[in-house]
C-alpha cells in the first residue's frame, strides 16, 4: 500500500452542529499532490459531504484559500509532501464566519471592495471612437504589483486588525484602491481619498505586515497602505497650508 | 465608513482570543514593536526630568543622579534601551515599505531607502557621544 498522510479537517454543519469539530482522513501521500488534491480525493472517494471552494487549481482564481497548519495558504499551491509525515491540519480561513466545513462567508469583503470603487474613474468618459487610454510601461509598472490581487483573502485571515475590528476595510480592498489611484488613466483619487482616509480605512492599519507575508501573488498590501498613509498625510498638510484648495 | 455586512452572516464565528498574538512569532514581534513606544515615552520623560533637575541646581541634580543609580532604575533603563533600539531598527526597516522613489522608472531598492536612515542614526549617535564624552 502506498504511503499515507493524515488530514485533520474542520467539519461544521450549520444545521447539525453547534460548534465545529475535527475529522481525520488518511489520503495517499503523492509527491505531486497539493492539499487541494487531497481534499478532492476525500470528496470523491471517502466522504462526498465534505464542502470546500475551489476552481482553477493553479493559483489564479483565489477560491481555495484555507488555513493549513495554522498558516493562511492557497491549498492548490501547498504541497502535501512539505508536511510529511503529517498530520496536516486544514481549517477554514480565520477571521471570517464559517458557513460549512471549509467554506467561509465573504460578503463583508465584497461589500468593502465595492466601496473603494475598484474601477477606473474618469471625469469625462472618452468615446471609443477617440481610441484607447494609452499608458507607458513605466506607468503600468507603478501599479502593476497591486493589480495582481486575486481576492483570495489570505491577507484578511492573517490580519489581526481585521480579526479584532470587522469594520476595518482590510488589506486587499485598500491595496486595490491604491492600484486604481496609481493608474495613470484614473481620475478618482479624491473620491477614494474621502472613503479611505477615515478611521476604518488606512488609519485602522497598525502595520503588522503579515498580509504581505502571506500574499501568494506578492501584492504587498501592507506597503500599499503605508504608501497611501503617506499620501493622505501629505494631502492633509497641503490642505493646512492651502486651505482654499490646491488641487 | 463601512457597514458591517449587508447580509448578516449566519455562519459560525470564532471569537479572537485575547492572546491571539502568541499564535505566530510575527505577531509577537509586532506586539513587542508596539510595546516599544512605552519605553520611548519613558526615555522622553526621563530626559525631561533630567532637564528639570538641571534647572533645579546642584542639589536637585545630585538627587537625580542618586535616583538613576538605583538598581531598579538601571534595570528599567537597560530594558528601555533594548526596546528603543528595537523601535529604531524596525522603524528604519519598515520605512522602505512606505516610501517609494522611482529613478528612471524603476523603484529604488529597499536598501537605498533604509541605508540613509541608518547612516543618519550613526552620525547623530556619534555627535551626541562626542558632546557627552569629550570631557
Amino acid at each position: 500500500m502506498a504511503e499515507q498522510i493524515a488530514l485533520e479537517i474542520t467539519r461544521y454543519s450549520p444545521e447539525r452542529d453547534k460548534t465545529p469539530s475535527v475529522a481525520s482522513f488518511d489520503v495517499p501521500l503523492r509527491k505531486e499532490w497539493v492539499v487541494l488534491d487531497a481534499l478532492n480525493y476525500i470528496k470523491d472517494k471517502v466522504d462526498g459531504s465534505l464542502s470546500f471552494r475551489w476552481s482553477c487549481r493553479m493559483g489564479v482564481c483565489g477560491s481555495c484559500g484555507m488555513t493549513v497548519n495554522g498558516e493562511p495558504k492557497l491549498t492548490c499551491a501547498t504541497f502535501l509532501s512539505d508536511y510529511a509525515p503529517g498530520p496536516v491540519r486544514v481549517e477554514p480561513l480565520k477571521n471570517f464566519p464559517v458557513m460549512r466545513d471549509l467554506i467561509v462567508e465573504i460578503t463583508d469583503f465584497l461589500a468593502k471592495l465595492a466601496k473603494i470603487k475598484p474601477w477606473i474613474i474618469r471625469r469625462k468618459e472618452m468615446p471609443v471612437s477617440e481610441g484607447e487610454y494609452l499608458q507607458t510601461p513605466d506607468q503600468l509598472d507603478a501599479y502593476r504589483q497591486f493589480s495582481m490581487c486575486i481576492n483570495c483573502l489570505l491577507c484578511y485571515a492573517a490580519c489581526p486588525v481585521y480579526g479584532l475590528d470587522p469594520l476595518f476595510a482590510g488589506p486587499a480592498a485598500l491595496a486595490l484602491a491604491q492600484r486604481y489611484n496609481m493608474d495613470s488613466r484614473d481620475e478618482g483619487k479624491n473620491e477614494r481619498m474621502d472613503i479611505l482616509s477615515q478611521h476604518d480605512g488606512i488609519w485602522g492599519c497598525t502595520f503588522v505586515g503579515e498580509c504581505t507575508q502571506v500574499c501568494p501573488k506578492h501584492v504587498d498590501p501592507a506597503g500599499a497602505i503605508q504608501q497611501y498613509k503617506l499620501t493622505a498625510a501629505q494631502e492633509w498638510l497641503k490642505s493646512l497650508v492651502f486651505p482654499w484648495g490646491g488641487n | 465608513m463601512f457597514r458591517y455586512t449587508e447580509y448578516p452572516p449566519k455562519g459560525y464565528r470564532v471569537r479572537v482570543s485575547t492572546y491571539w498574538w502568541t499564535s505566530r512569532w510575527a505577531y509577537v514581534k509586532f506586539i513587542l514593536r508596539e510595546l516599544s513606544s512605552i519605553f520611548v515615552a519613558w526615555f522622553v520623560l526621563e530626559t525631561l526630568l533630567q532637564i528639570h533637575a538641571l534647572i533645579g541646581g546642584p542639589a536637585a541634580y545630585g538627587d537625580f543622579w542618586a535616583f538613576l543609580r538605583k538598581p531598579v532604575v538601571i534595570a528599567l533603563n537597560v530594558i528601555s534601551l533594548f526596546f528603543v533600539l528595537l523601535h529604531a531598527v524596525t522603524w528604519f526597516n519598515l520605512a522602505p515599505k512606505a516610501i517609494v522613489f522611482r529613478l528612471r522608472g524603476k523603484r529604488l531598492p529597499s536598501l537605498a531607502i533604509a541605508a540613509p536612515n541608518y547612516v543618519a542614526w550613526v552620525v547623530a549617535s556619534v555627535v551626541v557621544a562626542w558632546l557627552v564624552l569629550r570631557g
